[in-house]
């Protein structure tokens, strides 16, 4: 049973089609990621959740309740937006206290859970800072601290990180994964960070212009994509134009010098993608001459030209000798590790 | 380095602002400093000024009743037009702030209109609206039955104040959208989605951020109004005088110059204690708004 639905929800202005055909189903207690590139529709579907906006089409339920029929300020979600939104003419408390006061809370419990919900994000002793004397950090976390304190139904976040340095960045991505998982509010985070997306998220909702192209946990996005725009999106990826030969027996799958059987269904002109740290230096397989060897640490990145046109390469650091610049070399993945679609697709 | 290359750097600040500093110290400081020393000069019917010093002037505007009563309506006139630009500009502002694009530039103009307008056709209209019997608004609400006789509004002051609050309407409306730009966007919704009604977000949210812009576009407001001279001049007349209006006439009609020069020295340091007072006071309280 779906905790919180949204189904066949489409959103116009004027005649731009925003968000088309959306619907999910979100369960009790789960973390989920709107991935998209920047005006594909991530915000206007979060803001309809809201209650900020109205859908043109389709409804959205929470609890199997209607929730566009709710008034926004009736709907008990916590928001953190991209901006913050923090008051500035209120202290830290204050801030976190309004839902609380809106509430009717009583004052004695009110601050109770105030201290209670700064503690929570690392922020005892803040109390009385006004927002525009704390850092991007902190603001962040009274944000957080301002949409938990009303114990919402669920968590709305609008790229609430990407405000941040990196460092800090990585840090927040930890601290909201174990904040979340304690009071297991479910929660929808909208991002354009790929790593951000995988690393919190229970499932991902990749966006493409309005739509969604796919909805799986992040390690299914990242191995089986749905589509060229997900293997793309998640991190780099090799695609390869091949064909499937079905006139000979059993049938092949061919790319350049590198084959294999054949996968059921598919025939004629097919692209296969592989994540370049699938791919190894082997005696058969496509050949290759390496461009360029980049030293990161712990992986090498190598930039090929193959039979196939470019490709990148990335190997584990493990000490052993690697091939040089111009080296002649063949490239070769096992074929569970890669995806195959219809050429087109 | 050569001495010589040095001072002229030195001296290249003073060369290049030269031209601005002599034209301010000619046209704004001599001539000030000139009207605070006539305000201690005698003058006679029949002797003219007699460049001595002597506080006869301020000494007059002390004591004669008539000086504290006209100073009083100066800045009773000042404080209602900046109270009412307040409490419609400020509103006017909000909702201007929220209007889609074509609408919003329109009303802008619409708001800006007074002051491309002449003041004098503009308190003019005003007296052809409300001008005694033959005032346009006056004369349909008699026919109407509406009111028995017309609606004082020449010579009084509460003519004053509504001419004067149109005309400094657009200087509070400006001043407040300023503060409505500086908001976040997501604020309001912020508020909505902890359960705010919009009358808490006006009055919880909204309100004490634009407040810095409603004092700025006040204190705009008042010392425009206490020093304004010719809305007074047509609609309050000889009969109805402000300090500016009375420095005018000690200047041009009694010939007086040294009581009209302290009567506007005394308007001038009144407005600059007021303006830097309350200017003081608002950025220590509004200081965390302002940063
Ligand atoms: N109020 C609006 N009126 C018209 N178009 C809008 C409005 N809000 C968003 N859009 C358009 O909708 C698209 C998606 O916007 P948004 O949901 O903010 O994208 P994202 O959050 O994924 O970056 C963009 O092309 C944007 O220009
Ligand atoms: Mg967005």
């Amino acid at each position: 049973m779906a905790y919180l639905e949204l189904d066949r929800v489409a959103k116009q202005f004027g005649a731009q089609t925003v968000v088309d055909d959306f619907s999910l189903a979100v369960g009790k207690g789960e973390f989920i990621s709107f991935l998209g590139p920047s005006g594909c529709g991530k915000t206007t579907t979060l803001q309809m959740i809201a209650g900020f906006l109205d859908p043109t089409r389709g409804v959205i339920r929470l609890e199997g309740k209607d929730l566009t029929a709710i008034h926004p300020a009736k709907r008990g979600l916590g928001i953190v937006f991209q901006s913050y939104a923090l008051f500035p003419h209120m202290t830290a408390a204050e801030n976190v206290a309004f839902g609380l006061e809106m509430r009717k809370v009583a004052r004695g419990e009110r601050a109770e859970r105030v201290r209670a919900a700064l503690a929570m994000v690392g922020l005892a002793g803040y109390e009385d800072r006004h927002p525009r004397r704390m850092s991007g950090g902190q603001q962040q976390r009274v944000a957080l601290a301002r949409a938990l304190v009303i114990k919402p139904s669920v968590l709305l976040l609008d790229e609430p990180l990407s405000n941040l340095d990196a460092k800090l960045r990585e840090e927040m991505q930890i601290e909201l994964r174990q904040i979340q998982r304690t009071i297991g509010t479910t929660t929808i985070l909208v991002t354009h960070d790929q790593n951000e997306a995988m690393s919190l998220s229970d499932r991902i909702v990749v966006m493409s212009q309005g739509r969604i192209e796919q909805i799986a946990t992040p390690q299914e996005t990242y191995e089986r994509p749905a589509s060229a725009f997900v293997s793309q999106f998640l991190g780099k990826t090799n695609d390869f134009a091949a064909t499937i030969d079905r006139t000979s027996a059993p049938a092949r799958l061919i790319a350049g010098s590198w084959s294999a059987p054949a996968p059921a269904g598919l025939s004629g002109p097919v692209t296969v993608s592989i994540r370049p740290e699938r791919i190894g230096f082997g005696d058969a397989g496509l050949t290759a001459k390496i461009v360029t060897r980049i030293f990161q640490g712990n992986h090498w990145l190598f930039q090929c030209e193959s039979e196939c046109g470019p490709a990148i390469v990335i190997r584990q650091n493990d000490g052993q000798s690697q091939p040089v610049e111009g080296e002649a070399v063949r490239l070769a993945w096992r074929p569970e590790d890669m995806s195959v679609r219809g050429a087109s697709a | 380095m050569s001495t010589a290359a040095e001072e002229r750097s030195a001296r290249a600040p003073w060369a290049l602002t030269a031209p601005a500093l002599m034209l301010f110290v000619g046209v704004l400081l001599i001539p000030l400093a000139m009207t605070v020393m006539l305000s201690f000069h005698d003058w006679g019917q029949y002797k003219g000024i007699e460049p001595v010093f002597i506080l006869k002037n301020w000494r007059e505007i002390a004591t004669d009743s008539y000086y504290a009563e006209m100073f009083g309506r100066t800045f009773r006139i000042a404080i209602l037009t900046t109270l009412l630009t307040a409490v419609l500009g400020a509103p006017e502002a909000y909702i201007l702030n929220r209007m889609s694009g074509r609408w919003k530039s329109f009303f802008l103009l619409v708001i800006l209109g007074p002051l491309l307008i002449s003041v004098v056709a503009r308190t003019l209209g005003w007296a052809l609206l409300f001008g005694g019997n033959n005032g346009l608004v006056n004369k349909l609400m008699m026919s109407a039955g509406l009111i028995r006789s017309p609606i004082p509004f020449m010579f009084t002051e509460t003519g004053m104040v509504v001419a004067l609050a149109h005309v400094m309407m657009p200087f509070m409306v400006l001043s407040v959208w300023a503060a409505l730009q500086r908001l976040d966007p997501q604020i309001e919704n912020a508020a909505l989605s902890l359960g705010a009604s919009p009358v808490t977000i006006i009055r919880r949210i909204i309100m004490p951020q634009i407040m810095p812009g409603v004092l700025s576009g006040a204190i705009i407001v008042f010392s425009l109004s206490a020093s304004a001279f010719a809305t007074p001049a047509i609609i309050g007349g000889r009969r109805l005088k402000v300090a500016a209006t009375l420095a005018y006439d000690e200047f041009l009609n009694t010939l007086d110059w040294p009581l009209g020069a302290a009567v506007a020295t005394l308007l001038l340091v009144a407005l600059v204690l007021i303006v830097v007072g309350s200017n003081a006071l608002i950025e220590r309280r509004y200081a965390e708004v302002f940063r």
